[in-house]
């Protein structure tokens, strides 16, 4: 698997990183160096085997639907940049 | 099998036919969020209803709520829908402001309700099958203020991991009406089934209407799509503008783009959403927080067993219980509660008289009120008791309806109403008898006209000696006697 230096740029823009030009060729380079290194699990024949979700054998837990949580609109919004009013403020988003 | 062509939306090159799929988001009836104990209340003040997984807090981890689970499967089951004993959460990965994780939970590959079926009833009484792609489980985003602040967009997270369902549908549907009637449906389903309250007002139910064009007979146009449409009248009026405006943008040369639009409900016109610099990349892979959901074949048996009657098995019975047309059984089941009022006053009575009354003056006058069948002055009690003195000829029908007008103002009962006014119905021969002899000696003109072969005037009769009466002569016993009178 090799990434080429405008998938780099796409993914960093979905992302939301800046990464400058110059550096996207070494950001390749260390990502196809990720990916080759997990690439070695190819190797294995998987075949019948079905995908593990979970190193421990357990099932997803179910809880009751009672209202346990909420009341909390200050701290929710105590680590915000910014907040008023008991909203979370952020730059005009236009659509 | 309805005609195709019927549907068919006329051009300046000839005939085209409308492609619609819908993608509907039906908020779930729990009391907390899928993955967080916050509620999910209506309403309420910003960010009240939030915990910290819905607000996104490093560490915090989901965990399902059991009753989304049930819900969401309760409702694949009405649909006639496969239910996946194994599926899977996913993220969906995007930037917004109103969702703090920066991706939604839902389910993309494995959804928990796969291929169902949803039969859509059309205002000439014919009923038509619609395919079900999918149903699967997601959060809810929060919401985003716009017009708080010139310079600021206001966040509230009350909303954010709220369940949702999103239902799919094939691109079955070919009209404006059709799509109506589907989300007009699938309204009804949920409501009967107690999964969502269908309140689209409010936000509970919102499609994303997936429309394109074609000749007859050709492979499907390029679609687009016209996200969060909240009720069923603007549903018909997007399909019909955008539908236009596309046959409009062929016809003239040009090409569809694919793209997302607005519904201007201001304007009644479809708008284009900024337009996207890239096409979405959502990157779904499986959630890692959320082990597969495994369901007990058992446990969904059980669902079924428990499952009401639907819409359609209910129509079908008022129609070979009762005797009902289709059309009339099918405006009684709309609603839950409108069939259960039915089956209410038609107890021990004659159902079609019933369902008459219903469709016609009463849900006029219930409409026009404004209230709800539980709030409203004439409950099930009065109207049985009106539709009885009608029955039992204590007053005509055309009399029963002026009794019915005063009930509405007086909220009394029919025969507080009758006896107040006097309405009760005359029988007494003798006193028909009288009435038509003075008619007949006011009116001896046209008594000799009637005589020499003119037929027509024993409606004139009728009508001189029922207006005398003040309404109250009994139909049949009048028509019985003027007949002999008039008789050479």
């Amino acid at each position: 698997m090799s990434l080429d230096n405008a998938t780099v740029a796409k993914i960093a823009r979905l992302a939301r990183l800046r990464i400058d030009e110059a550096a996207l060729a070494p950001m390749a380079k260390e990502l196809n160096g990720i990916l080759d290194f997990v690439a070695q699990l190819e190797q294995v024949d998987v075949t019948g085997v079905a995908p593990m979700t979970s190193t421990v054998a357990m099932k997803l837990r179910w809880r009751a639907d009672e209202v346990t949580d909420g009341g909390n609109a200050e701290k929710v919004t105590q680590n915000a940049p910014n907040a008023e009013s008991g909203f979370f403020t952020v730059p005009k988003v236009i659509e | 099998m309805t005609d195709p062509a019927k549907n068919y939306v006329e051009g300046a090159t000839g005939p085209w036919e409308i492609v619609i799929g819908m993608e509907v988001h039906a908020q779930l009836q729990s009391q907390s969020k899928l993955f967080s104990g916050a509620s999910t209340t209506f309403g309420a003040e910003p960010n009240s209803q939030v915990s910290f997984v819905d607000a996104a807090f490093p560490g915090m981890l989901p965990v399902i709520n059991g009753k989304c689970i049930e819900l969401a499967v309760r409702t694949g089951l009405g649909l006639k829908a496969e239910i996946n004993l194994h599926s899977v959460f996913d993220r969906k990965n995007y930037f917004y402001p109103d969702l703090p994780s920066g991706y939604q939970i839902s389910q993309f590959l494995q959804p928990v309700v796969g291929k169902g079926k949803l039969v859509i009833d059309l205002p000439d009484g014919s009923a038509r099958e619609v395919g079900i792609t999918r149903l699967h489980l997601e959060q809810d985003a929060g919401k985003s203020l716009h017009d708080q602040s010139p310079n600021l967009t206001f966040i509230d997270l009350n909303r954010s991991g709220v369940a949702l369902m999103e239902i799919v549908s094939e691109p079955d549907l070919r009209s404006a009406e059709e799509a109506g009637a589907y989300l007009k449906k699938l309204r009804a389903i949920v409501r009967y089934l107690g999964t969502c309250d269908g309140n689209m007002e409010e936000g509970s139910m919102r499609a994303d209407v997936n429309v394109s064009v074609r000749k007859p007979g050709q492979p499907f146009g390029t679609r687009c799509e016209i996200k969060n449409v909240n009720s069923i009248r603007f549903v018909q009026q997007a399909v019909e503008y955008e539908s236009r405006r596309q046959i409009d943008i062929i016809e003239g040369g040009g090409k569809i783009s694919q793209e997302t639009r607005l519904f201007d409900t201001g304007k009644g016109v479809t708008r284009s959403m900024r337009s996207k610099e890239e096409a979405h990349d959502y990157r779904y892979f499986p959630d890692p927080d959320l082990l597969p959901l495994e369901l007990d074949a058992a446990w969904v048996e059980e669902l079924r067993r428990n499952l009401p009657e639907l819409p359609d098995d209910k129509k079908a019975r008022f129609i070979s219980q009762y005797g009902l047309s289709p059309y009339d059984a099918g405006v009684l089941v709309a609603e839950q509660e409108s069939a259960h009022f039915f089956e209410t006053v038609a107890k021990g009575r004659d159902a079609k008289m019933v369902s008459n009354w219903i469709t016609g003056d009463f849900f006029a006058a219930l409409n026009k009120s404004g209230q709800s069948l539980q709030d409203f002055v004439i409950d099930a009690e009065k109207l049985g008791g009106l539709l009885d003195v009608i029955a039992d000829g204590t007053v005509s029908n055309s009399l029963g309806k002026q009794v019915f007008a005063a009930m509405l103002e007086s909220g009394k009962d029919a025969m507080a109403v009758i006896d107040e006014k006097g309405l009760r119905q005359v029988t007494d021969t003798g006193a028909i008898d009288k009435a038509i002899d003075a008619i007949l000696a006011a009116n001896a003109d046209k008594l000799a006209e009637y005589r020499s072969g003119k037929d027509k005037l024993f409606g004139f009769f009728v009508g001189q000696v029922m207006k005398a009466m003040g309404g109250k002569a009994n139909p049949a016993a009048l028509n019985d006697l003027l007949r002999k009178k008039l008789a050479p």
